[in-house]
């Protein structure tokens, strides 16, 4: 059976903070551990070499090392989180370390789309509401998808956006394929409308 | 009717459909794969029993994870062997046409769309790669894609896509001598930051747009995305046209004339607006060179690394000492004469004929400094037998280069070619982020004349210092 889109409705807890803006795909995980066929094994990739030393061994100062970042499934992330290359194998590698949620002030376009379907739900937040997380590091958050707010311990519920569609194949852990698979017909009258190979398709 | 943008042309000639409380359907009218982005897409369509909707719209090619060492050694790194078997089993089992390894046709995807004709003006062109947006010098809205959504144009031959914002970048002027397309690029990301063109699609235009080759155009389109654009592009113009006429999968005949009447109507009219603007002027540039981790950090070669201490935002100021302290570089110096241990010549950005035209004319003559590795590795195999047939292997092998077969090689360093740690490159590619070109390993992007002059001199050289060039 194929894999469905991951269900999110609702999660509350404390967040891994990462005051670091910018923080690039090539990072979350480096290029050479994408020579893989799948999709399994990443989690333990994430931020590698932020995360182990040359011996392999883990560097206990760095944050996702420290035992209770290995429990909390929300990072706090710097402005334009996830930019650089398309590269999936991103939030995949995120949810396999427990990751369920992000926020932020901005996230790079296609990261955020790779996210919202791997079932991980990016949050953009104004920046003072940003400013006072990263002042508040061990508080606890409640992100509520259906009703779209992320309240924080100072009792404000700050409302975000999320694209209608993504929201409800979130909720439902409805699968995007499935969705336009059952576009058939619009996608055969389409291509009826136009010629047919690759060298006269730019119509 | 409202004027449009070409962006917003060729989005509505697109669109299959639109349904209330759903993104916009679109078709997509080629789709680019290679071995590191797909493999997992075709287990999902195995996974659900559903073949490829448009294998004649599909095109895959071997480039990230394939050496670029002599052909007539074995692929060393085993797991990289299984992902070019898998991916041309997964080719042949969904009859999709490709350039495996060692094919004569083999290399970059972006560098093979454009020279076999399959990108055309007025597509949509999707790939499972950022630099997509390399295929909007011809006038098409390409853009990168994930994994999942792979899977999706695999099998539906359509996307859902939201609709993106239209961000005009107009280069006017002439440049100047040792001044080249990267240099506009670098010098738009280091203005508005690699976050700069989030939600937006760059329309590059201006008389210095118009003035560039098809070759310096992808250069431009490619870095759309480290300006944090999707994609970026050019409207067609005869320049376009004289480059794809006779071309494999490029139009022919009736064909051919009713395929540039249509694309002719395809540039922005008079009177459209976008939804952001940028001016640059191009008389004003010079080459540009990155001193950071990241391609919005970038300035004049002739000028100095910024101090950290002189930024007012706090997240800010930590991310530049931060990539300072990686580069192992100090505030307030020239980054001229910081001496470097590789130059790499190459990737989807950079490693086309004219570049490697530019960079042979530095190195004629000339030797890299001792110490110095420089790997050149061409687009494609048909660019590096074009090279040779003009001499220009010669040239790169006879001052002390290293000159390799095609593939992504050291851009992104999957494929054992690499800096090790605590190495300094002059790279021509499109990334300096953290151990992108090797763990540890520090990058500094520029040109190819740039590139060369470095390493000829065996540090970072602004390549009108040079005596005799162009040579």
């Amino acid at each position: 059976m194929a894999e469905l889109t991951a269900k999110f409705t609702a999660l509350e807890g404390k967040f891994v903070a990462m005051p670091i803006d910018n923080v690039d795909t090539d990072q979350i995980i480096p290029a050479r551990f994408l020579k893989t066929i799948s999709k399994v094994g990443l989690g333990d990739q994430l931020f590698n070499d932020w995360r182990y030393n040359p011996d392999g061994g883990e560097k206990p100062e760095f944050l996702l090392n420290q035992a209770e970042s290995k429990t909390r499934q929300i990072l706090l992330a710097g402005d334009n989180f996830g930019c650089g290359s398309s590269r999936e194998h991103a939030p995949w590698a995120l949810t396999q370390y427990g990751f369920r949620a992000l926020i932020s002030t901005s996230f790079a376009d296609i990261f955020k789309g790779n996210s919202m379907k791997n079932g991980l739900l990016p949050i953009v937040v104004p920046k003072d509401v940003h400013a006072w997380l990263f002042a508040n590091p061990d508080s606890t958050v409640k992100i509520d998808l259906a009703a779209q707010t992320l309240t924080i311990a100072d009792g404000r519920s700050v409302p975000f956006d999320v694209d209608p569609f993504a929201k409800n194949c979130l909720l439902e852990g409805v699968d995007e394929l499935g969705y336009i698979l059952k576009q058939d017909e619009a996608i055969r009258k389409f291509e009826a409308g136009r010629l047919g190979s690759l060298n006269t398709l730019a119509s | 009717m409202k004027p449009r943008t070409i962006i917003e042309k060729i989005w509505d000639r697109h669109l299959v459909a639109e349904n209330p409380g759903a993104p916009a359907l679109i078709y997509i009218d080629l789709h680019l794969v290679h071995e590191v982005t797909s493999p997992q897409a075709f287990s999902g369509l195995r996974e659900r029993g559903i073949q490829v909707r448009r294998p004649d719209l599909t095109f895959g090619t071997v480039d990230h994870s394939s050496p670029t060492h002599s052909f007539l050694l074995p692929i060393l790194d085993k797991v990289a062997e299984t992902q070019i078997l898998q991916f041309e089993k997964n080719c042949t089992e969904f009859g999709i046409p490709h350039f495996g390894y060692k094919h004569e046709k083999q290399g970059i995807v972006h560098v093979i769309g454009p020279e076999h004709g399959l990108t055309q003006p007025g597509m949509t062109v999707v790939c499972g790669d950022s630099h997509t947006a390399t295929h909007g010098a011809f006038g098409a809205l390409a853009f990168g894609i994930g994994t999942s959504q792979v899977e999706h144009v695999l099998a539906t031959q359509c996307l859902l896509q939201q609709k993106s914002l239209t961000y005009e970048v107009r280069v006017d002027g002439v440049l100047k001598p040792g001044v080249s397309a990267k240099d506009i690029i670098l010098a738009l990301i280091a203005r508005i930051g690699i976050g700069g063109g989030t939600g937006c699609v760059f329309e590059f235009t201006g008389s210095a747009i118009r003035s560039l080759s098809m070759e310096e155009r992808m250069t431009v389109c490619n870095m759309a995305i480290e300006g944090g654009a999707r994609a970026g592009l050019i409207a067609p113009d005869d320049t376009t046209y004289e480059f794809l006429a006779g071309r494999t999968f490029s139009p022919k005949g009736a064909e051919w004339d009713a395929a540039v009447a249509r694309w002719k109507q395809l540039p922005t009219h008079e009177g459209a607006v976008y939804d952001r603007s940028i001016s640059i002027d191009a008389n004003e540039l010079e080459p540009m060179i990155t001193f950071g981790t990241n391609p919005g950090m970038g300035m004049p070669i002739s000028g100095l690394i910024p101090d950290p201490a002189s930024v007012t935002d706090s997240l800010e100021r930590d991310s530049l000492k931060k990539a300072l302290a990686y580069m192992n570089l100090e505030a307030g110096k020239p980054l001229v004469g910081q001496a470097v241990n590789v130059v790499f010549v190459g990737s989807c950005t950079n490693s086309r004929m004219s570049d490697l035209r530019a960079a042979a004319s530095v190195m004629k003559g000339r030797k890299v400094a001792p110490g110095v590795r420089m790997m050149v590795v061409p687009g494609s195999q048909i660019i590096k037998r074009q090279a040779e047939a003009e001499g220009l292997d010669k040239i790169f092998r006879e001052a002390g280069a290293d000159w390799r077969e095609a593939g992504c090689s050291m851009c992104i360093a999957m494929n054992g070619d690499q800096l090790s740690p605590g190495e300094y490159s002059v790279s021509t590619s499109n990334r300096n982020f953290e151990g992108r070109q090797g763990k540890g390993g520090r990058t500094f992007l520029a040109s190819p004349l740039t590139a060369a002059a470095s390493a000829v001199m065996g540090k970072v050289t602004d390549v009108r210092s040079l005596s005799e060039w162009p040579s």
